[in-house]
């Protein structure tokens, strides 16, 4: 009986040892999931979008709802201009969402409960938001850091913090995941644990919370994947359109 | 029996604990780095593969039929505004037709009317005219009627007279005297009946 709350997010080698070079890349539980979500979305969209009609069926409206839902939000939080973004924002919201939802499944893997995982993801949109703010402002772009209406004396502190929060983004966007993700799963594991120690006597109290815990983390799972993109449009956002 | 069951299981975690720490130092599977490039790999992989396929085929598809559904509905609405036009239009030329058309069958009315009254007035005319004639030619009889007759009263008086005198008298009396008194007394009397 795997009572310890941590062995849920151990990564374990599926099938043989995949080698590039020194480094491995084995298909592992964390893979599978990772290509369950994929394919699920890829299905899902692809079955919803098959058959355009004018009038939709209910697949058709749940892709056209998602939709305009991101399209909503992109628009709102980053304007027009990150129409191009559109596709990415999609598929991230899309992918970190079906991750989520797919861990809340019992004896499954949490791909964003892993910050490496996590990290990667907000590594790239960090990298390519700086990107596209030096391509689109050239140097200009780093007048993101000097906000307007400072005193002068207190100008080299504020740059310096406004640098360190720029730097932090990709860390406070990875861990913000990773961590609400890891943290409400091991609570749900903890609490079945005590439903277990507990017995039949004094377990129910525990079960209860149990079950309010199953319907908090899948609001968290869904809210998580929302948070990690529309902060992606609001990244995106500032080096479209930069106001300060 | 539930103490019992308990203190195993607390022994069972203090044991797996051990376990855990002994095999990933710090016990959070997240920080060891065995898989780290294993799970880049992949995630690389499996999200590229979505953005792509969801970038180049879902995605255009979903928008292109929301496009269509509001180009549709837009071409619907249009469609709707030029019937409404073109029936208000029809109707306006309907409201023409009927005020012309009402005119028109004035102008007739008025017409046929104004040419009855003249037909009406010169058959009138003709009709006084004719009437007119008649008057004057029954005037003139009765004018010539009354000249000619005081004359004819005074020698009808004459004869009866001079018939009764013989008849009376049994002779024969002199006309001229009898003739002097009648028109004497014509003369008298005219007035009182053959009055102008």
């Amino acid at each position: 009986m795997a009572t310890n709350p941590m062995t849920q997010f151990e990564v374990y080698r599926i099938g043989p040892e995949i080698k590039i070079g020194t480094f491995d890349i084995s298909f592992t539980n964390a893979s599978l999931f990772m290509v369950i979500s994929s394919i699920a979305i890829l299905l899902i969209f692809n079955l919803s979008s098959k058959k355009n009609s004018i009038l939709p069926n209910k697949l058709q409206l749940l892709a056209e709802l998602s939709y305009s839902f991101v399209s909503k939000m992109i628009s709102d939080t980053a304007g027009s201009k990150a129409k191009p973004y559109f596709s990415f924002i999609f598929s991230l919201f899309m992918f970190v969402l079906f991750c989520n939802m797919f861990g809340m499944i019992p004896y499954t893997f949490t791909v964003t409960s892993h910050i490496i995982v996590t990290f990667v993801l907000a590594a790239f949109i960090f990298i390519g938001v700086t990107i596209i703010g030096f391509v689109k402002h050239g140097f200009g772009y780093l007048k993101l850091f000097v906000p307007s209406g400072v005193p002068v004396v207190l100008l080299p502190l504020i740059v310096i913090i406004e640098i360190i929060s720029y730097l932090s983004r990709p860390i406070s966007l990875s861990v913000r995941l990773f961590a609400n993700m890891m943290a409400g799963h091991t609570m749900m594991k903890v609490f079945g644990g005590f439903v277990i120690s507990l017995g039949i006597v004094g377990g129910w109290l525990p079960l209860s919370f149990s079950v309010a815990l199953t319907g908090l983390e899948i609001l968290v799972a869904f809210l998580q994947a929302y948070v990690f993109a529309i902060l992606t449009c609001i990244y995106l956002n500032d080096a479209l359109n930069l106001h300060h | 029996m539930i103490k019992k069951y308990f203190f195993q299981l607390i022994f069972f975690n203090l044991f797996f604990l051990k376990e855990v720490f002994a095999a990933e130092s710090g016990g959070m599977p997240q920080l060891n780095p065995e898989f780290w490039v294993s799970q880049i790999f992949w995630l690389i992989l499996t999200f590229g593969i979505l953005y792509i396929v969801l970038s180049k085929f879902i995605l255009p598809k979903i928008s292109g039929n929301l496009e269509l559904r509001k180009s549709q509905i837009q071409e619907n609405i249009e469609a709707a505004e030029k019937q409404r036009e073109e029936s208000e239009s029809k109707l306006k030329e309907y409201d023409e037709i009927i005020l012309k058309s009402k005119i028109e069958a004035k102008n007739i009315f008025k017409d046929a009317r104004d040419r009855s009254l003249k037909d009406i007035n010169s058959k009138r005319e003709i009709l006084e005219k004719q009437i007119d004639e008649e008057i004057k030619k029954a005037e003139q009889e009765i004018s010539v009627l009354k000249k000619t007759g005081p004359e004819k009263i005074n020698k009808i008086a004459i004869e009866t007279s001079s018939e009764i005198l013989k008849s009376l008298i049994g002779t024969n009396m002199n006309n001229s005297s009898i003739s002097a008194i009648v028109h004497d007394l014509s003369k008298k009397n005219g007035d009182k009946y053959y009055g102008d």
